[in-house]
């Protein structure tokens, strides 16, 4: 297992808070690549889930602005109700097209902008949650190369999300929360 | 990298056909977004290959208005963020209020649910009888729906809710009539509304206005095209006037920021010179 270069993009949705926590307090003190997150909730007051993470994370946290340049040792959580776009150029982009999935964020749409503009050099993770969100977007990363992380569905606290993932696009690797910070 | 059926190198080709024949500048827009749109599109309308899109788009006027219209954002809601709202009801109507008559420009207002937001703020708020809305989009065919007042009544409870969270006070069913599916909204609401195209990249000021709103339209533009955007807005308020964005957008690092103060945590600011 090898330390992620470029960009670590992580979706997530129902159970996956505690995952989160748990990976971002397993970064410790040390240098990390840019880190996107984008996780499902309910729209309501925004920017309470960054200082949730910022409370619990080593690393810098904050919730991302459109046309925020990409940067290492930074955490960007996707706000609520608008989709995270990521650009050719490092930036991001918020688009509040409609749902997919039900979803807006959508976990696919970062996922496959991600894929296209870091190739290679990305690593996506999916954690815990009850959706097929995150699947087409794997498929996209592999496509383009990227790694590909998905969550152990037998330790995942809603495993369909993981489950779906792993069935129909496949895993570089299946970890437990607690393992995934050794390799980011 | 490119998994997807429109690549890039066909996306400038698009965008060029589309500024060459048709006048449309799509070339500041940001970039994910436009591809993410044009390929969802091709899959839409089952497109056999890409120069079969870029033929049909080249030569067919009535398709080339549902392809502007597809590749542009039109999601939209009333009341989107009612703290914004309640701030428009206790902070800056009552400013407006003052004025002998009010100009309000809604750009980029899509099928229009933001401009019967605000007719309804100034109805409640008694200046509508002294006020004008100013609606325009870049897509004829939003503006043609939003004229009408119709709108989905499965939306309604929703819109509803946020009406109240804005601190509205009535029976958010008097506004409108059901008429099966659909909630048609009061005629005396569009009464005072003016609709109209207005292409943000091209076309120029047309009036002056004590308030502009431009809420998630910017997001989809680059740095250069938001800057010149916020000038085309700078040139086209009144002094003292207000300029209102979506909730995830600034003025903050804008060459016109220092003509404008920000009204607390809303993002909402006021041209000071």
């Amino acid at each position: 297992m090898s330390a992620a270069k470029g960009l670590v993009i992580i979706g997530g949705s129902a159970g996956s808070l505690d995952a989160i926590i748990q990976l971002l307090a397993g970064l410790k003190n040390r240098h990390v690549p840019p880190i996107i997150i984008v996780l499902h909730r309910k729209t309501g007051d925004d920017s309470t889930l960054a200082e949730l993470l910022s409370i619990k994370s080593p690393v810098p946290v904050k919730e991302a602005d459109e046309k925020d340049p990409i940067r290492s040792d930074t955490i960007y959580i996707a706000p609520a109700d608008y989709h995270l776009l990521v650009e050719q150029d490092h930036t991001i982009s918020l688009d509040y097209s409609e749902k997919i999935n039900y979803s807006r964020p959508s976990i696919d749409i970062s996922f496959q902008t991600a894929a296209e503009a870091y190739g290679k050099s990305l690593t996506a993770i999916l954690l815990s949650g009850a959706n097929a969100d995150g699947t087409e977007g794997l498929k996209a990363v592999k496509a383009c190369g990227g790694r590909v992380i998905i969550q152990n569905p037998a330790t995942a606290e809603v495993a369909y999300m993981p489950q779906h993932a792993l069935e129909k696009a496949g895993a570089d690797l299946v970890l437990n929360a607690n393992e995934i910070p050794m390799v980011i | 990298m490119d998994f997807q059926a429109v690549n890039d190198d066909n996306i400038s080709i698009l965008l060029n056909d589309l500024l060459e024949i048709y006048g449309y500048d799509f070339n500041e827009y940001s970039k994910a977004s436009l591809k993410r749109r044009i390929n969802r599109l091709f899959t839409l309308d089952k497109f056999p290959s890409f120069a079969e899109m870029r033929y049909t788009v080249r030569t067919n006027p009535e398709y080339l208005k549902r392809f502007i219209e597809e590749i542009t954002v039109n999601v939209t809601e009333m009341f989107r963020d009612p703290s914004f709202y309640r701030v428009l009801r206790e902070t800056v109507l009552p400013t407006l209020g003052t004025y002998p008559f009010i100009r309000i420009w809604h750009a980029g207002c899509s099928t229009g649910e933001e401009v019967y937001s605000m007719a309804i703020l100034l109805q409640e708020a008694n200046l509508f009888h002294k006020s004008l809305l100013y609606a325009t989009d870049i897509n004829p065919g939003v503006l043609e729906r939003a004229s009408k007042g119709l709108f989905p009544l499965s939306h309604m409870k929703g819109h509803s809710e946020k009406y109240i969270q804005s601190g509205g006070k009535k029976d958010f069913s008097s506004y409108y009539s059901a008429n099966y599916d659909l909630a048609k909204f009061n005629s005396e609401l569009s009464s005072k509304m003016i609709f109209s195209t207005h292409n943000l990249v091209s076309d120029h000021s047309f009036n002056e206005f004590q308030l502009i709103i431009c809420r998630n339209v910017l997001i989809y533009f680059d740095k250069d095209l938001q800057a010149k955007v916020f000038k085309l807005f700078e040139q086209s308020l009144d002094n003292l006037g207000y300029l209102a964005l979506g909730s995830k957008e600034t003025l903050r690092f804008s060459s016109v920021a220092p003509n404008f103060k920000q009204l607390g945590k809303e993002k909402i600011w006021r041209k000071m010179a």
